[in-house]
């Protein structure tokens, strides 16, 4: 009997029981753009830019199923149209100065948004105020540009068992909390060797002394777009 | 009598007007502008400047095309973007702090009067002359309307030449991947 499949923009991707279209989708070589998913943690569904089409209904791709015979379209002008609204806004409600940013070139975001051709942020900057946290010994907090993914809360709680980071506040409130007494990473058990601290896809958790270590040009999108194979997620 | 006809002089295409200018920038996109080298003698062939650093014509005529750099940090910045807007077609966000504000922007969470009084600890400079501040750096495109962006800290030489080429030919100016950068 042959595999089951689902149809990508009418090609067949064969999947196992059990795995979600984003899962399935990736295994078989495709790009169903994304920031929240990944393959090491449970789906989140918060940044919706993998959003698809499946038999005419949007859905998010990491949390739907895959089943026999469901037609799922990704790559059309209207979905990565959206996707590139989605983005300009996650640009725009932090500060992305990717110039002065350690992460540029290695970043997710940036790489996400130069796939779906983003030029320039279309909506007015909000510019909040949002502090950096220095105290940490070894790692650098720049909530500036957080865009909410939780893949470190995730990170410390599942792989860690630290419970370090938290998401609270609600709307345009909503941010990342570093749990201690202070609020401060430096009066936390967090470690340079923990997975939380090398999840970050943007260039909020960053280690330090090691700045711009990698010229501009050799960096991870440099060399191949966030739609390649082994480039989808954070390094 | 036979007349000889004069030919009718032969005229190439029309050359595109083209202004620039720096706003709240660094000069940095104009310098990466003219990295394109020997092919600025190509461009040539199909453009000429208005007012631009390099030309050093002070007011800007009536254009094609204006290619803007920096943002707008000052009330000066905002009454030459609006002339510009005003006199091109065709008006150019080039660079990170014409797209999103730039490095001038990063002083947008400080309070602007302690920020002039600690850099001017001997008495903050009061000259007619000198252009007021905003409170915030803005992008150009919260001010006006924008026709294009060309990103980059400063847009390569090649995102230049591929971006201006396509807009010569007629076409929409597409950067694929390695053109496109914000850094
Ligand atoms: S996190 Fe990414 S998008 Fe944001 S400033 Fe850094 S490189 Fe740019
Ligand atoms: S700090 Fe990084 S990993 Fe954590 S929620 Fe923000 S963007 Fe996601």
């Amino acid at each position: 009997m042959s595999e089951p499949c689902f149809t990508l923009d009418g090609e067949d991707v064969p999947f196992v029981p059990g795995d979600t279209l984003l899962q399935a989708a990736r295994r078989a070589g495709h790009y169903i753009p994304h920031l929240c998913w990944h393959p090491d943690f449970r789906a989140h569904g918060s940044c919706r830019i993998c959003t698809v089409r499946v038999n005419g209904r949007m859905a998010a791709a990491c949390a739907v199923q895959a089943s026999e015979g469901l037609a799922v379209e990704n790559h059309t002008e209207e979905l990565d149209a959206q996707r590139k609204t989605l983005l300009q806004m996650l640009f725009i409600e932090g500060n992305h100065f990717c110039p002065s940013c350690e992460k540029s070139g290695n970043c997710l975001l940036q790489a996400t948004a130069y796939q779906m051709g983003m030029e320039g942020p279309h909506f007015e900057e909000f510019y909040p105020d949002r502090p950096v946290d220095a105290s940490h010994p070894d790692i650098l907090l720049d909530f500036n540009r957080c865009i909410l993914c939780e893949l470190c809360v995730r990170a410390s709680h599942e792989i860690d068992g630290k419970n370090v980071f938290a998401i609270a506040g609600h709307g345009i409130g909503t941010h990342l909390v570093v749990n201690s007494d202070s609020g401060q990473l430096g009066d936390t058990d967090m470690a340079l060797t923990d997975r939380a601290a090398g999840i970050c896809p943007v260039g909020v958790i960053l280690p330090k002394r090691r700045g711009f270590v990698i010229p501009i040009g050799e960096r991870r999108y440099d060399q191949d777009s966030v739609a390649e194979p082994g480039r989808q997620e954070a390094s | 009598m036979t007349t000889t006809l004069t030919p009718y002089p032969a005229h190439g295409p029309r050359k595109l007007k083209v202004a620039t200018v720096s706003l709240a920038g660094c000069f940095g996109c104009h310098m990466s502008f003219l990295d394109i080298d020997e092919r600025l003698l190509e461009l040539i062939e199909h453009i000429e400047f208005d007012r631009s650093p390099l030309t050093d014509i002070k007011t800007v005529g009536h254009c094609d095309l204006g290619l803007i750099e920096g943002g707008l940090c000052n009330a000066e910045n905002v009454q030459v973007l609006r002339e510009f807007r005003a006199h091109c077609k065709t008006l150019v966000a080039v660079g990170a702090c014409a797209i999103n504000g730039g490095l001038p922007a990063q002083r947008n969470h400080l309070d602007l009067g302690r920020l002039l009084t600690d850099v001017y600890p001997q008495g903050v400079p009061n000259d007619p002359e000198l252009p007021l501040l905003l409170n915030h750096v803005h992008p150009i495109h919260e001010v006006v309307h924008v026709d294009y962006f060309l990103p980059g800290c400063p847009p390569s030489a090649d995102a230049f030449w591929s971006f201006l080429t396509d807009l010569m030919a007629g076409r929409t100016p597409h950067l694929g991947h390695g053109l496109i950068h914000y850094d």
